[in-house]
């Protein structure tokens, strides 16, 4: 294959190497830039679900009986309540009526709107005032140390 | 002759199917075969709440009904025939009052509806021999009579409406009264005849506000309060608010001043302030103290308003685009509900209150604008960095070219 | 180093007789003309397909194919996996991509009457791989189930049923049902990632096998010039020579999406509603474009024909005579060019074009 070359083999040689090396780091560096996205990508991230299904709301122990929590679940706000009797329930905490958060009163032992005196009872249903309709209930669990709030639909 | 030719016909109709559903009941069987509207109440008879409750003609109207002669209505059988319309609330009054009778049937119903009456409008025209006016059974129907309970009935919530419409919609029937005749098609334009239509009961229609049994206009001082009864906010904070006494001294109604008693429309943000459609210039005008309360009032929700569209905007085009969001899209429910707090503060008509509100919903919508902008940042920086794959790229495309250029080059020579 | 290569390549070649392929490969060669450029396409399609198997499978790690959570693990890839947006995007991208390079090469080959004999099976098989494409890109166009997507695909089902005959039967077996639902999205990820990567694959290995066996077409033009004395036979290895060029163009390639991705990535929309109206100007992806606007302008009848019947009949002898080309063509004999098929192929490249920027307005 190799034609008889007039130009003395030494000349050639320097410019042959910078090519080499030129081309073997551009592929090099080329091929790192993609294996090291896809390498990341398989690691799976921190949060192993989406979070519009189901999500921690509370640890056990942290609400006392008779109280609620506000816990964030997707882009919604929802309601976390622990009865008197200990059992949880869970509900979405946008107001029926104008999307306004919802909160648990102690006091009256049941849900309440501040911004037009809505009220909902402890399954939910709109009982008082301007609320059209019941609150969405969700799933409440209990896995572990974990107080797990799940979307039913 | 009557009394065979009575013989004969029961002989024929008693195969007639309406008599396998009541009972043996010589009313309903002589009448039901009689002409016009002497028949016409057994037809209806089937379906009435006092025929489900186990009652009969007679036990309305006296007589007897198991004798097949005209005796049956005789005076000595304690026939009381069909009331005049002065005498019907009397005659349903009979039982309707008498709290012991009424136990046996349904003891959560009420007696009073006869005391009521009374001191109704209809009432009080009925007993100065007024026949034109309702009574009983001009609401609820004669021998087909429902349950308010029941859709079906005249006085269902979502029939009651048309109901009263029936006469007070007529201007040739309320010609001689000289009141309004556009209160039903003014409330079917309103968002309480717009929920009441999709089934929301507890919405008001005319006797919620007026009375059923005791109708009555609540009148200028207390129609506040009726709004208020469910309403309450907005009651409570008119009632500390600057309106309460000037109306009161001028005579005014207090919600139904700018909200209207039948037409309760949806208010918009825009009836606050000085602009042509605000409902404050009706009074107010430049340079007294609730022209200045009115616009500070106005600048303020739009403030928060745009601030609101602002950020959302934002965190749509951000959510659309594929970044994570949620959580500024949680806070900004927040500003939202500063947005709903504030729309019913105006009606402390001071602007102190309601600068609080906004300011704080502002505050929180400009926090979730930010965040929004710094997701769309993100998404152009990561991006961004592909760059360096691209240095990488261009690096390995001149290595090839120069790589093949210069075997080329060796070949050739 | 090289002697190390040289050990596994001996070591291979004991066993499974590799090294009669590095042979034949050197022999391997590309006819220079000035129509070289073209000759780029196959492997570019092939290159683009080769990203589209990975980033699918890297996909294929985070994505779930039900109504329920197929939007919510789109999101999910693009906004927590690292580097999600990344591998998504090019995805979406190289898809369109690949499709335009599989119909630049079908023109190409078909102008440089590389279908003649003895090429007809690589071009039917090439052919058939093209709608395999085709429907690569709409079976994957459903799988983020957007909005765009359900409506979409709704639309196209639609046309599909009114096929005659097999319509109705077609259309149920698309959509897995009457209506489109998580039926239709289950089966679509079916045929996405089993049935047509595996049809896909046995055809490409018919395509490729003999792309190598029968070895590249000359264009006409250079072949008469050549008989006619007036030029000679230049030829190209293909290794290295060819390959090096040929991965500068990949090379190319992969820059431009990486750039696209970061400039106009793919959008996620809004999560699809069945019961929501359609949104206005619901259209299919730009390569089902012309078909989609030349029904629209069809009139309700044609001659005794429905109208859409009528243009789904003139596609299917469409896509009919373009299978048959090679036997249609007989007049391309040594060195003869038939003017006719030329002009065709013009006025196809001009309808398509045409139909979709009218498509797009």
């Amino acid at each position: 294959m190799e034609t008889p070359d007039p130009t003395p083999r030494e000349t050639v040689q320097p410019g042959r190497r910078w090519v080499n090396l030129l081309l073997g780091s551009g592929v090099a560096a080329s091929i790192i830039s993609f294996i090291y996205p896809a390498m990341r990508y398989i690691i799976p991230p921190p949060v192993a679900e989406s979070a519009s299904r189901f999500v921690v709301a509370a640890k056990v122990g942290e609400l006392k009986n008779n109280s609620g929590k506000i816990f964030k679940f997707g882009s919604r706000p929802g309601l976390l309540v622990r009865l008197a009797d200990g059992s949880y329930r869970a509900f979405s905490a946008v107001c029926t009526h104008l999307n306004c958060t919802v909160q648990y009163r102690s006091d009256l032992q049941e849900i309440w709107c501040a911004c037009h005196n809505g009220l909902y009872d402890l399954e939910g249903r709109n009982v008082s005032g301007p609320p059209p309709r019941p609150l969405e209930t969700f799933e409440v669990h209990i896995q572990g140390e974990d107080v797990v709030v799940t979307r039913t639909t | 002759m009557k009394n065979s030719m009575t013989f004969i016909a029961l002989m024929f109709f008693s195969l007639h199917p309406a008599f396998a559903a009541l009972p043996k009941d010589t009313c309903i069987t002589c009448h039901s075969v009689l002409e016009g509207d002497l028949a016409k109440p057994t037809k209806q008879f089937e379906g009435d709440v006092h025929h489900q409750a186990g009652l009969s003609c007679a036990d309305c109207h006296g007589g007897d009904p198991n004798d097949e002669s005209m005796d049956a209505m005789s005076h000595a059988k304690g026939f009381r025939g069909a009331p005049k319309k002065n005498q019907t609330p009397d005659f349903c009054a009979r039982c309707h009052s008498d709290a012991a009778y009424m136990r046996r049937f349904n003891p959560k119903l009420r007696v009073d509806q006869l005391s009521q009456y009374l001191t109704s409008v209809h009432g009080k025209r009925l007993k100065q021999g007024d026949s034109k006016v309702a009574a009983c059974v001009d609401c609820h129907g004669v021998h087909n009579t429902l349950p308010a309970s029941d859709t079906r009935s005249t006085v269902h919530p979502a029939k009651v409406a048309a109901t009263c419409a029936h006469c007070h919609s007529d201007p040739v029937y309320m010609k001689a009264y000289g009141i309004p005749t556009d209160q039903a098609a003014r409330y079917q334009r309103s968002v309480h005849a717009e929920m009441l239509a999709q089934g929301d009961t507890s919405s008001p229609t005319c006797s919620t506000c007026h009375g059923n049994h005791g109708a009555t206009p609540p009148g200028v001082t207390s129609v506040a309060s009726v709004c208020g009864n469910c309403h309450v906010f907005f009651a409570q904070l008119f009632e500390k608010s600057p309106h309460q006494v000037a109306f009161a001294k001028l005579g005014l109604p207090g919600c139904v001043q700018c909200h209207s008693n039948h037409e309760i429309i949806r208010p918009t943000d825009a009836w606050v302030g000085s602009a042509p459609q605000s409902v404050c210039i009706t009074c107010h005008a430049p340079g007294d103290k609730g022209y200045t309360a009115a616009q500070a009032m106005s600048a303020d929700l739009a403030n928060l308003n745009s601030s609101l569209a602002r950020a959302e905007k934002v965190l749509d085009v951000a959510e659309r685009a594929g970044m994570e969001v949620s959580g500024a899209k949680m806070e900004l429910a927040d500003a939202n509900e500063a947005l709903v707090k504030a729309r019913v503060n105006v009606h402390t008509f001071d602007d102190s209150a309601l600068r609080k509100l906004t300011d704080s919903g502002v505050e929180i919508a400009a926090k979730s604008y930010q965040a929004g902008v710094a997701a769309l940042r993100e998404r152009d920086f990561r991006r961004k960095g592909l760059g360096i794959a691209l240095i990488a790229i261009v690096l390995a495309i001149s290595g090839l070219y120069l790589k093949i250029r210069q075997m080329e080059s060796r070949n050739n020579n | 180093m090289a002697t190390l290569s040289r050990k596994i390549l001996n070591w291979l070649d004991e066993r499974f007789g590799a090294g009669s392929v590095e042979e034949f490969l050197r022999h391997k060669t590309v006819p220079v003309s000035r129509h070289i450029i073209w000759y780029y396409l196959g492997g570019m399609t092939l290159f683009l397909f080769i990203i589209q198997v990975l980033t699918g499978i890297l996909l294929l790690l985070y994505y779930r194919p039900t109504p329920n959570d197929a939007f919510e693990s789109v999101q999910y890839i693009m906004t927590q996996v690292r580097f999600g947006w990344l591998i998504r995007s090019v995805h979406s991208w190289s898809a369109n991509l690949m499709i335009f390079t599989a119909f630049l090469h079908m023109f190409s080959v078909y102008f440089l009457k590389a279908y003649r004999k003895p090429r007809e099976l690589t071009w039917i098989s090439g052919i058939l791989l093209l709608f395999i494409l085709l429907g690569f890109g709409f079976s994957g166009y459903l799988l983020p189930w957007n909005t765009l997507a359900f409506f979409a695909t709704k639309v196209g089902t639609e046309m599909a049923g009114s096929i005659p005959g097999i319509g109705k039967w077609f259309l149920v077996f698309l959509r897995g049902g009457e209506e489109v639902t998580g039926a239709t999205l289950t089966r679509f990820f079916g045929f996405h990632v089993a049935v047509l990567p595996g049809l896909a694959t046995l055809l490409l290995a018919i395509h490729l096998f003999l792309v190598q066996r029968l070895g590249m077409s000359v264009p006409p033009s250079v072949e008469r010039a050549i008989a006619e004395g007036r030029t000679a036979q230049r030829s190209m290895p293909f290794f290295p020579n060819f390959l090096l060029r040929d991965m500068i163009g990949w090379y190319a390639a992969l820059g431009a999406l990486g750039g696209l991705a970061a400039i106009f990535p793919w959008e996620l929309g809004t999560k699809a509603d069945a019961f929501a109206a359609a949104p206005a100007g619901i259209r299919p992806e730009w390569y089902f474009l012309f078909m989609f606007q030349t029904l629209k302008y069809l009139p309700a009848k044609i001659l005794f024909l429905e109208g859409e019947l009528a243009g789904l009949l003139v596609f299917g002898v469409a896509a009919a005579v373009w299978v048959l080309v090679p036997f249609l063509d007989r007049r391309i004999g040594f060195g003869r060019m038939t003017r006719f098929f030329t002009g065709l192929g013009i006025f196809m490249i001009g309808y398509i074009v045409v139909l979709s920027a009218l498509a797009l307005r």
